[in-house]
């Protein structure tokens, strides 16, 4: 499979890529490791005129840490995410759901800022930065916002990103020794989350729950309401709108949440 | 079209490609190098799988335009005066095939995991190796045949006891 035809522009800078973005706009998508992007180019579901390459950007990419955060550089690869000391020490959590993106060789190619743009709700990535309640910083003509996780993603592969901006950095507080939980229900290695679950610190998220990651509420307020693991995680499906597909139907997603939460919850590391 | 220079298997190529060309055609069609085979075209199966600047890829999901100002070894470059790669030979020395259409990218992926995990568990090799389908299902004698590579790579090495393929 051939994407379509498109024009190719290698930025120089992300000052560069920026213009390029504010010249094309909405015909313009960027390119990272395009481990999201190509496959949906190959299928003709994505043809967009011109592809703005930021994949060997080296001021996008690499991982450092602040007071009471931890940023990380949208081009970082999931592979050195994951393998990172710094990663592995102040946001474990992180780096474990690096680590089961896809394979050895798709690690060592995506981004989590390509990730977490692409939204893809049984991701990974979107799911883990929700349960930390992490932040994006989005770069565009006027300068940066930043902006939560839980106001970043918006719906079915759809975030508040606008067509001129870039996805800069994700920021996470710095949590060593938090306990976490992480559970990732598959068929097949390799694949994405039938259901998912990242627990840590009171929050609990959901992949393939929706049309976007989500948080499980309910089980979130029965935990700060003294509830048991067991009994908060019975609410873990409460206010969520799963999809049907061939793996599985509404009420076994929900039950999947339900059973997952619990594992995450009781079984933190 | 776009030029690009990189390297390939050690030697220094120019191109004029279009920027939707697939590296792993331009590997194919342009260089002449039939090692990495399209199976699944979707990421999946690894049978296209190549080094990137030394770590394992997937070639049908990178474009040629990608690569350029790096350097990519397939598994002809990794036999550059015909004598076998010692994970090559492990493959050979353990029947780790059937078929051999899966084999080019096993022995990349192979590679790649060793440089980062000199002595894999037999656990570590199945997980490494989660990228690379083999459709004959003869996976257990290409764990076998990764476990070899890595006393033969490394023969002073040891990798947590108890475990063997």
């Amino acid at each position: 499979m051939i994407p379509a035809p498109f024009d190719y522009v290698a930025a120089q800078s992300p000052e560069h890529a920026l213009e390029l973005l504010a010249e094309h706009g909405d015909d313009a998508k960027l390119l990272a490791g395009g481990h999201s992007l190509l496959p949906m180019m190959k299928l003709r579901l994505a043809t967009p005129a011109v592809l703005i390459d930021i994949g060997r950007l080296s001021e996008l990419a690499g991982i450092t840490a602040d007071d009471g955060e931890l940023v990380i550089g949208a081009t970082t690869r999931h592979a050195d995410l994951a393998a990172a000391e710094l990663a592995r020490s102040q946001a474990p959590l992180l780096a474990h759901a690096a680590a089961l993106v896809g394979d050895p060789q798709i690690r060592h190619r995506g981004t989590i800022g390509g990730s977490l743009s692409h939204a893809d709700p049984a991701a990974d990535l979107p799911m883990a930065l929700l349960a930390l309640g992490g932040r994006v910083e989005l770069t565009g003509p006027d300068g940066v916002r930043t902006v939560s996780a839980d106001d970043f993603f918006v719906g079915f592969f759809e975030t508040v990103l606008r067509p001129q901006e870039m996805l800069t950095a994700v920021r996470v507080a710095r949590k060593p020794g938090v306990p976490w939980g992480y559970q990732k229900f598959v068929r097949r290695a390799n694949d994405w989350a039938i259901v998912g679950v990242a627990a840590v610190d009171g929050r609990v998220a959901l992949a393939n729950m929706g049309s976007r990651p989500l948080r499980a509420t309910a089980a979130e307020q029965a935990m700060a309401d003294g509830a048991s693991a067991a009994e908060a995680a019975e609410l873990a499906a409460e206010g969520t709108s799963p999809g049907e597909d061939i793996h599985a139907d509404r009420e076994y997603r929900a039950h999947l949440a339900r059973v997952l939460t619990r594992r995450a919850l009781e079984h933190q590391r | 079209m776009t030029r690009i220079e990189l390297t390939v298997n050690g030697e220094q190529r120019s191109a004029e490609v279009e920027p939707r060309l697939l590296l792993v055609h331009y590997l194919r069609e342009t260089c002449g190098l039939r090692a990495a085979n399209v199976g699944c075209d979707t990421t999946s199966c690894g049978a296209c799988t190549v080094l990137l600047n030394d770590v394992s890829v997937k070639s049908c999901t990178v474009l040629a335009v990608q690569a350029a100002g790096m350097s990519v070894t397939t598994a002809e470059g990794l036999a550059p005066d015909g004598e076998l790669h010692p994970v090559a030979a492990a493959f050979r020395q353990n029947h780790g095939l059937q078929c051999g259409f899966c084999t080019p990218g096993m022995v990349m992926a192979a590679v790649s995991l060793l440089a980062e995990n000199p002595h894999p568990t037999e656990e570590e090799v199945r997980e490494g190796l989660e990228g690379n389908f083999c459709r004959c299902t003869g996976y257990h004698n290409i764990v076998a045949s990764v476990l070899d590579a890595a006393d033969v790579l490394d023969p002073g090495g040891t990798r947590a006891a108890g475990v063997s393929a």
